[in-house]
């Protein structure tokens, strides 16, 4: 026989006010089932607490009933005081009479008998609970760290220094990132390089981590605690351990016209060529597209002149595979490119600035190459048509940010601050050039950046213009930059030697098909979801899948490395316990009656159901039938609504659950 | 070929120069326009400015019409009231509601099904390979700047013609019978439009900037599908030389002029003799 407990919270005055708590607990009382009923002004204090453990001592209570706040609030306050005294935690269930009653009722009456209604279910319901214990999954104490760039850097040292392996994954030869090709930071104007290439180093020489460049993430099994990882390694056509990093190669290699990704078409490259020389590892990789002896067979070069003899023009593309309990994910990002050639129907690229066809108009990054002292001019500020040093230059701020004609609706947050910076950089360099800023508005929260940008206007002298810049056209060898400065209300024109446009940050190229890979969620513009924007920022739903830097969101260097910080805090909590728990309100497959249609199989949103087959003990196939991987179900429920057998249960919210519920409304 | 023909107030009126050469230039291409029985005015920018309802009423009598007496296609040379037909029958073909009380107010149903185009779509229909095949002279010598002005593409999203900020329609098909369009900056400028009647320095301003980068960037005469920019751009040259101290001496021409010289046509047929600039 069920011998059920009903506790009303007043939650102060924000139940109470507008539900009358003795009345709900009195009419509780006399619900079939309930042994005791009472309220109480804060149930989830200690005194409350206590309460309840002695309740469920004294009346010797089978379930527990907490009419209070939303279960997402306290569910595992009162499952764990339960737990205390013995009773299973999942004996416990909530009425939730303030969110779904109190906060948006206002008649007291007709709010009270609402509540009372609320209670009633969650009596009918918990007749039905019954015990379930907490699924134990084993962990593989080695993480994954998918893009080594600031944040990857971070999260990947902060969980290897704690002790634990890391396997560090990076498409481009080099770690590093867009960091790495940074000229100084903001706010403090510290060289980028300076800060970062130490931790690169410390990453390249970690016992612990285990460095793939040039790879890729191909596919992800299993689950959390437990993923197989295989890993693309792209043909390098240079041998690791061999090679040296001496430069000979690069040195003699004829192919010298390739575009460097690194300074971002600023400059040139070799075929066979470290992106930068403070790379790590700071080994070659031969571009096959653009190597003679790769594409035409006849040169090395490179080959003749390696003294290690290092050279492997038949090296392929391999995959490994690699076991890990967590996977952090730090792709970052990539720039709006304003050309025509979109990506998406939905972007338009900017016709009014060219659409990439004059020289001068370049991006940030193009510019951090130009002002960076490692970059293709060695800091010399040189305009990309003729390398004459521009005396006026022109920023344009929110260029497809903040524009939902055709670019994105959201704020990229860092560039007012970099273009600050870059006033600065240009000013610092040119002492007679001007810098313009065309800007929507000053975003400088921050420390000390509000401060940097009055620097920026009040002692460098940038000139800022409040407003949109309507047309680049170029006439004579400069840029007609027209616009509007909206303060001053009048148009302006500026002829200018070139023109910088703060793009909009879009996640690098390529992370959605990850994201499905990791079952992680992403928004419409591609960054991925994190689990509850406030409380839980570096958590997927995909259980121990983590994200940090700028995948997630636009960030600064300081935002993405705290959160990088914050997701090796995470894997590190997972990694301290013997054994994963994780809750059981998963779904169970009933194999008897499955009829091994699959319809949940395709359904699943995390992959967490597989084919599996009942064989005798000869080993003679009985059935097939689904079955639920307890590591991966995360208890969405999808697969009970579709299952047409009505085999699939989703525990803690059984049909009879369900049912008894609605069975006591009617 | 038939289609439907919207002249607008500027093509009876003012810019009859323009109606002659485009009805010549087509007539050569074997394309029959037959004109809109009892079309109204398309509002352009007085009611827009004035009256929502009325912006959409005024065009929609008119498309009302043309889906009555069967035209799939209906030609407006004007910019302003092709932009103002388009606008209206976007409007009335997404909108149920809105369908049923124009159908009302203009007494005529309409469902925004007539395909609305300018001259330079018309040209497309046609083909301009076809247009090519037809062409008897060689424009070569010529070097036009096509200029766009503000309303052949613009906005963007009602006209869904070219490329709103770097078109090129009119250099393809110019280019196709010899010409040598030349590359230049103000091509989607506005060239003061109506400001012509109230103030008049903005205009000679605006048009004095046009001629002047066109000449910069080497073109021996421009080229237009507008009224107004021709009214601004020829009509007013004289004035834009006197206010500026400058002889700019450039031949404006519609685009209907250049391909119906490229087909064979004299000036006097295309009414290019009827304009205020003349070749010295």
């Amino acid at each position: 026989m069920a011998r059920i407990g009903v506790f009303v919270c007043w939650c102060g005055e924000n139940i109470a006010r507008n539900v009358d708590c003795g009345k709900v607990s009195e009419a509780a009382s006399r619900f079939p089932g309930v042994v005791c009923s009472v309220d109480y002004k804060y149930m989830c204090s200690d005194p409350g607490q206590a309460m309840i453990r002695e309740r469920i001592i004294k009346d010797r209570l089978t379930g527990v009933v907490v009419a209070s706040c939303s279960p997402h609030m306290h569910l595992k306050t009162f499952r764990k005081a339960a737990e205390q005294e013995g009773l299973n935690p999942y004996l416990v269930e909530m009425a939730n009479i303030r969110e779904h009653c109190s906060w948006v009722h206002h008649d007291k009456e007709k709010a009270t008998a609402k509540a009372i209604e609320l209670v009633r279910m969650a009596v009918a319901k918990v007749m039905y609970n019954h015990p379930l214990d907490p699924i134990r999954v084993p962990v593989t104490k080695r993480a994954l760290v998918i893009g080594g760039g600031v944040a990857g850097i971070q999260a990947a040292l902060d969980i290897a220094d704690a002790g634990y392996e890391v396997v560090m994954v990076e498409r481009e030869p080099s770690i590093g990132g867009k960091m790495a090709g940074l000229s100084e930071t903001f706010p403090t104007l510290d060289c980028s390089q300076c800060i970062l290439t130490p931790r690169m180093v410390e990453v390249g020489q970690h016992p612990k981590i285990r460095l793939h460049t040039y790879s890729e993430v191909q596919s992800v099994e299993g689950y959390v605690g437990n993923f197989k990882v295989n890993i693309l390694k792209r043909a390098r056509y240079v041998d690791m351990k061999k090679c040296t990093g001496c430069g000979a190669c690069w040195n003699a290699c004829p192919s010298k016209k390739t575009l460097s990704e690194f300074d971002f078409g600023m400059g040139t490259r070799t075929a066979i060529y470290v992106p930068f020389p403070q790379a790590v590892p700071a080994r070659p990789v031969i571009d096959a597209n653009a190597c003679l002896m790769l594409t035409k067979g006849k040169c090395g070069l490179c080959e003749k002149k390696c003294a290690a003899k290092a050279i492997m023009f038949d090296d392929k593309d391999q995959v490994v595979t690699e076991e890990v309990g967590a996977i952090v994910v730090a792709t970052g990002y990539r720039l709006y490119g304003i050309g025509k050639q979109q990506d998406s129907a939905k972007l338009a690229g900017y016709g009014e600035y060219g659409y990439d066809k004059y020289k001068d108009v370049i991006d940030s990054l193009q510019f951090e190459r130009i002002v960076s002292a490692s970059g293709p001019t060695n800091g010399e500020i040189k305009r990309p048509s003729d390398g004459k040093t521009p005396k006026t230059v022109v920023f344009i701020q929110c260029v497809g940010s903040r524009d939902n004609a055709k670019g994105m609706a959201y704020c990229s947050k860092i560039c007012c601050m970099y273009t600050a910076k870059h006033t600065m950089l240009y000013k610092h360099k040119v002492h007679d050039g001007e810098a313009h800023v065309f800007y929507m508005d000053i975003r400088a929260g921050g420390k000390n950046y509000d401060e940097f940008v009055r620097r920026a206007i009040e002692q460098d002298g940038a000139k800022y213009h409040r407003g949109r810049v309507s047309k680049i056209t170029e006439e004579d060898g400069k840029l007609i930059v027209r616009g509007v400065d909206t303060l001053a209300n009048e148009p302006v024109t500026i002829e200018a030697d070139l023109v910088v446009l703060a793009s909009a940050m879009r996640p690098a190229d390529g992370v959605e098909e990850l994201a499905q890979k990791l079952n992680v969620g992403y928004d419409e513009y591609g960054f991925l979801s994190e689990s509850h924007p406030k409380l839980r920022p570096v958590e997927t739903n995909a259980a121990g899948v983590f994200v940090c830097g700028a995948c997630q969101a636009p960030k600064d260097i300081p935002e993405a490395v705290a959160q990088a910080s914050a997701a090796a805090s995470k894997v590190l909590g997972m990694f301290s316990k013997p054994e994963l728990t994780r809750e059981p309100e998963i779904a169970i497959v009933n194999e008897q009656t499955c009829a091994a249609c699959f319809a949940c199989v395709r359904t699943c949103p995390y992959n967490a159901i597989e084919r599996a087959e009942i064989r005798d003990r000869k080993g003679n196939l009985v059935k097939r039938t689904a079955r639920v991987n307890p590591g991966l179900c995360m208890g969405c429920g999808t697969c009970v609504a579709i299952c047409p057998s009505k085999s699939i249960e989703l525990e803690g919210f059984t049909e009879q659950q369900i049912y008894a519920q609605i069975g006591s409304l009617v | 070929m038939e289609i439907g023909y919207y002249p607008g107030c500027a093509l009876h009126g003012s810019s009859n120069d323009y109606e002659r050469s485009v009805r010549a230039c087509l007539n050569a291409l074997g394309v029959n326009l037959r004109e809109l029985d009892d079309w109204i005015c398309c509002g352009a920018t007085a009611a827009h400015s004035l009256n929502q309802k009325l912006a959409v009423a005024l065009p929609a009598r008119s498309l009302g019409i043309a889906e009555r007496d069967g035209y799939d296609d209906l030609l407006a040379p004007c910019p302003m009231c092709s932009m103002e037909l388009l606008k209206a029958k976007m409007l009335i073909s997404g909108d149920a509601a809105l369908r049923k009380e124009m159908s009302e107010v203009v007494e005529l149903p309409v469902e925004g099904r007539t395909s609305v185009l300018n001259l330079i779509q018309v040209f497309q229909r046609i083909g301009y390979d076809k247009v090519k095949e037809a062409a008897k002279v060689s424009l070569s010598g010529y070097k036009p700047a096509c200029y766009y002005g503000c309303l052949l593409t613009r906005p963007p999203e009602v006209l869904r013609f070219d490329d709103c900020e770097q078109p090129s329609s009119m250099e393809t098909l110019l280019a196709s019978l010899g010409a040598a369009p030349v590359e230049w900056n103000y091509k989607t400028e506005c060239c003061g439009a109506g400001m012509t009647m109230c103030n008049e320095d903005t205009v000679l301003n605006l048009s004095h900037k046009i001629l002047s980068n066109a000449a910069r960037h080497g073109a021996n005469c421009v080229v237009v599908a507008c009224p107004m920019c021709h009214v601004n751009l020829d009509m007013k040259q004289a004035d834009v030389e006197r206010r500026y101290g400058v002889q700019h001496g450039m031949m404006i021409y519609y685009l209907s002029d250049l391909v119906g010289l490229a087909l064979g046509l004299d000036e006097e047929a295309l009414g290019i003799n009827r304009h205020y600039v003349s070749k010295r």
